[in-house]
């Protein structure tokens, strides 16, 4: 029992038990504050892992502007409880069976084939600053990078579009 | 976090993206729905950062990185539609959006 693997359990049960209540929780706005504590510690997981950059974007993106959106979205329409309705009764047990199959199928993948003996090491290679992150990226990934920036723009020209089309209709 | 074994991050990954997968399937709200999206994405960078760790390369950093941006683009255009089908519906009840035609 290390220090290491302490944290590694405390971090665990923390992002999982955040998961899980996200999933249970009846309030959609409760949903949203689980999701961003589950989000908190997987940042430390990456901290750990030596990727510090990507720690403080998932925070400062992720929860930061993701989750707020979300929670403007949840506030704005009123949307924080649904009345629950279950029109198909067997979709709960089915999704539930479905799930268990996947997490099994996971399970294997990750347990049946991998060497266990590997462990985690401190990141010696490049070390995981900012500016071998951006070389890398200007670098070796410029083009995926220029790709990216025209997704981000047709996603804007998107939400603007669709929030547009609606106010006219309700014009007419 | 050194002397972990990796296969205990895969084994995290593989929870928290089965539990998003369950979300998606159970809930009916569709804006819990999209949340549990963004856990599973969460639970493949966690994945993407662990074997960059375990081949000390920056390379699944950067990917990570793409995955924000998209995740990002993705929000932006699943909520934009979530407020337009609730100016429609009234409901954002994942069973209510059975219809084509708004």
């Amino acid at each position: 029992m290390t220090t290491e693997f302490i944290l590694f359990a405390i971090v665990a049960l923390t992002a999982i038990s955040a998961a899980a209540a996200m999933l249970l929780s009846r309030n959609a706005v409760y949903s949203a504050l689980f999701l961003i504590l589950n989000f908190l510690a997987v940042a430390v997981f990456y901290l750990t892992l030596g990727a510090p950059f990507i720690a403080l974007a998932q925070i400062t993106v992720y929860a930061g502007a993701i989750m707020i959106l979300f929670l403007f979205v949840i506030m704005l329409l009123g949307a924080e409880k649904l009345k629950e309705l279950d029109p198909v009764k067997w979709q709960r047990p089915a999704a539930i069976i479905i799930t268990l199959l996947l997490a099994a199928e996971g399970t294997y993948a990750a347990f049946g084939k991998l060497d266990k003996t590997l462990v985690t090491k401190p990141f010696t290679g490049t070390l995981a600053d900012p500016v071998s992150i951006g070389t890398v990226l200007f670098d070796k990934y410029a083009l995926p990078f220029e790709i990216t920036s025209v997704i981000l723009l047709v996603a804007v020209i998107g939400a603007v579009v669709l929030s547009k089309a609606e106010k006219k209709e309700g014009e007419k | 976090m050194n002397g972990v074994p990796l296969v205990y991050f895969i084994g995290l990954a593989v929870i928290l993206f089965s539990l998003g997968a369950a979300g998606v399937l159970i809930r009916k709200n569709a804006l819990v729905v999209f949340m549990s999206l963004e856990l599973m994405f969460n639970a493949a960078n966690l994945l993407f950062i662990t074997f960059a760790n375990h081949y000390q390369s920056l390379d699944g950093q950067i990917l990570v990185i793409f995955v924000l941006a998209t995740a990002a683009a993705e929000v932006a255009v699943g909520l934009a539609l979530m407020v337009a089908i609730f100016k429609s519906k009234r409901s954002i009840d994942v069973d209510q959006m059975n219809s084509l035609k708004g």
